[in-house]
């Protein structure tokens, strides 16, 4: 479904993304993991049509660059780590927004559109914010908010940029639970990247390891959620330990201290 | 110690909205009402326009005021006016009242269309260079010597000249910058922005460097220049109504049409842009529009400052930031506005004018500060 091949960014001067090649199967999801800097942003970026690349990506069998942003817009559905929420929108206004690629250059949205949102602020159980300002949210509130924007596009691609980041432990676990379950009820193909190792393995069907702009490793979990390859790439000691239920947690070594005197 | 878990907290909030969390029928939410702020404004201007066509230091009786615009309807009754009334209603006043509509109206949407695009509360009309820009082709024509009727399309050429060369220069900074944008179907970068804004303000300072050096060495036409920017309505008559009408029409339905567009631009360019806007396209049209439309206003009017930053503001504050919202209503707001205002300008020292300039920041900075204040007490106690 996303095709990738030999993607080079160069920001600022500085090469960013150095051949990257990635493929996501259609209805997979794949997390893209690695340090700061690895390029994880910048890939979703690219993909979506919103950074200048070199390279070839495809979606859906169409290529990403030289088409329409609207018709791009139909294709990919990207949430950025850090939505910008006007204070004074209401939750039903901001979800509309996702119906922006369905709608003319002159239009404005039909009683279809707004009913397609009512829909799924409904279906995301939170039709009660429909009129409610943003201003007056809690962050797991716009978290689905967001999606529930991404998915008013019916874009058959959601790229999401560390989904999770400003949630708590219970609200982490239920945002991932929901797009997993949209991703199985409306097979969406997602490619996200995901900050803590241990939801990534828990939720992804497949993880990208990204380290100084290149794919350092790409395969199931368990073959990725390794010490001896994670260490060098997070610059830091790493232990993996395999949970009762089946999962793999990630956990950081400290440095020995030193006894206390 | 009571600390509500998060849960908790999220459901007293959900309980705190009471009646109003109720949602209507799906094909309602998220609808943004224009109307009962667009006919709200309409009805202000029309009062404003019966009080412009009114109020006059010669002192007009009401009737014979209907009855001097009864004469120009089809069909009219047979009605008598004395022919010196009918001259003040039909050539004086009314072309002075359209024409401060007009202008009003292109100085309060051109003054949104910067506020959105830009994404900048600061946003005016003359952001991007346009002020200096007709100062400087106003004066150029007056020290030269041309014939008056040359001088608002000097103005308007000098005002295009510099958006242009703002829009040219600050947008090209803004690619090479970043090297983000993708020319064609490319994104706005955040730089793009503000690399657009700082050239506003060079372009801006390099014509009134040349405007005041050229103003300096013709100090016999001083009091000409000076008059010209400070601006005004007076001698307003009907064949300047019709030269900047077409222009206005042209820039209001070119700011109309993107009301929608500069509603989904709120959560930034990036993001607008993923959801299919190409916002450097947006851009350059919605300052195009707004370009024409002020460049036309200055043209006629000189510089009127003011109206076009509060204008918007007062309308966001008082119905709602939406620009389906915002934009007619500030296109019909600053017509009434400027009217209103207007009429105070010709009025309050008859038989002198004060310049209309003057009077808008006088008028619309305290009313604004109150308008803000009121809000900022609304939500205080709320």
């Amino acid at each position: 479904m996303i095709r990738v091949r030999r993607l080079r960014v160069t920001l600022g001067g500085s090469v960013v993304l150095d051949g990257v090649s990635v493929d996501v199967a259609a209805g997979e999801w794949a997390a893209l993991i690695g340090p700061n800097g690895a390029g994880k942003t910048t890939l979703l970026r690219a993909i979506a049509g919103l950074i200048r690349a070199d390279g070839e990506v495809t979606i859906a069998g169409r290529p990403g660059h030289g088409i329409s942003r609207r018709m791009l817009a139909r294709l990919v559905a990207f949430v950025p780590q850090h939505p910008q929420f006007p204070a004074d929108m209401t939750g039903a206004e901001y979800v509309l927004l996702g119906r922006t690629p369905h709608i003319g250059y002159l239009g404005v949205e039909s009683a279809a559109d707004r009913r397609a949102c009512a829909g799924l602020l409904a279906e995301f159980g939170i039709a009660r914010l429909a009129p409610r300002r943003l201003s007056t949210m809690s962050g797991g509130e716009l978290q689905r908010l967001v999606l529930a924007r991404a998915l008013a596009q019916e874009a058959p691609v959601l790229l999401l940029d560390e989904p999770t980041s400003a949630l708590d432990l219970g609200r982490r676990v239920e945002a991932l639970e929901l797009i997993d379950g949209l991703r199985r009820k409306r097979s969406l193909t997602v490619l996200s990247a995901v900050h803590d190792l241990t939801l990534a393995g828990q939720f992804a069907d497949r993880l990208v390891l990204l380290a100084g702009g290149r794919v350092a490793a790409d395969g199931p979990p368990a073959a990725i959620l390794r010490p001896e390859l994670l260490g060098p790439h997070f610059g830091a000691g790493v232990e993996v330990i395999a949970t009762a239920g089946g999962d793999l947690t990630v956990i950081t070594r400290r440095p020995a201290r030193p006894a206390a005197p | 110690m009571t600390q509500a878990t998060p849960a908790a907290r999220d459901q007293s909030r959900a309980g705190a909205t009471g009646p109003g969390s109720a949602t209507g029928p799906g094909s309602e939410a998220g609808r943004v009402r224009a109307w009962p702020a667009v006919l709200a404004a309409a009805v202000l201007l029309l009062a404003a326009m019966a009080a412009g066509m009114a109020i006059g230091p010669a002192g007009v009786p009401f009737g014979q005021v209907l009855a001097a615009l009864t004469v120009h309807l089809p069909w009219h009754p047979a009605v008598a006016v004395p022919p010196i009334s009918a001259a003040i209603v039909w050539q004086i006043r009314m072309p002075r009242v359209l024409l401060g509509a007009l202008v009003g109206a292109m100085l309060a949407g051109g003054g949104a269309a910067y506020q959105g695009v830009f994404r900048n509360p600061l946003g005016d009309p003359y952001l991007l260079g346009i002020a200096p820009g007709a100062g400087l082709g106003a004066t150029i024509a007056i020290v030269s010597g041309a014939s008056p009727a040359v001088l608002p399309l000097a103005a308007f050429a000098g005002g295009a000249a510099a958006v242009a060369l703002t829009y040219s220069i600050g947008a090209g900074a803004g690619r090479r910058g970043e090297g983000e944008a993708q020319p064609g179907a490319g994104a706005g970068t955040p730089s793009g922005t503000a690399s657009i804004l700082l050239a506003g303000i060079a372009v801006g300072a390099l014509f009134t460097a040349v405007q005041s050096y050229l103003a300096q060495q013709h100090s016999q036409n001083l009091q000409q220049i000076y008059a010209w920017i400070l601006g005004g309505l007076s001698g307003a008559t009907w064949s300047q109504v019709q030269l900047i009408a077409p222009y206005a029409l042209v820039a209001a339905a070119g700011l109309l049409v993107h009301r929608r567009l500069l509603d989904v631009l709120r959560v930034g360019e990036i993001e607008a842009a993923s959801l299919g806007v190409n916002v450097p396209r947006l851009r350059l049209l919605v300052v195009a529009a707004a370009t024409i439309g002020t460049g036309a206003a200055v043209s006629v009017s000189g510089l009127i400052g003011f109206a076009g930053l509060i204008v918007p503001h007062v309308i966001r504050l008082a119905a709602g930031p939406s620009y389906r919202i915002v934009m007619p209503a500030s296109l019909i707001g600053g017509a009434a506005f400027l009217v209103l205002v207007d009429i105070g300008a010709r009025t309050l020292q008859a038989p002198a004018e004060i310049p209309i300039g003057v009077l808008t920041a006088a008028v619309g900075g305290p009313f604004f500060l109150f308008v803000l204040g009121s809000r900022r007490a609304r939500r205080s106690s709320a």
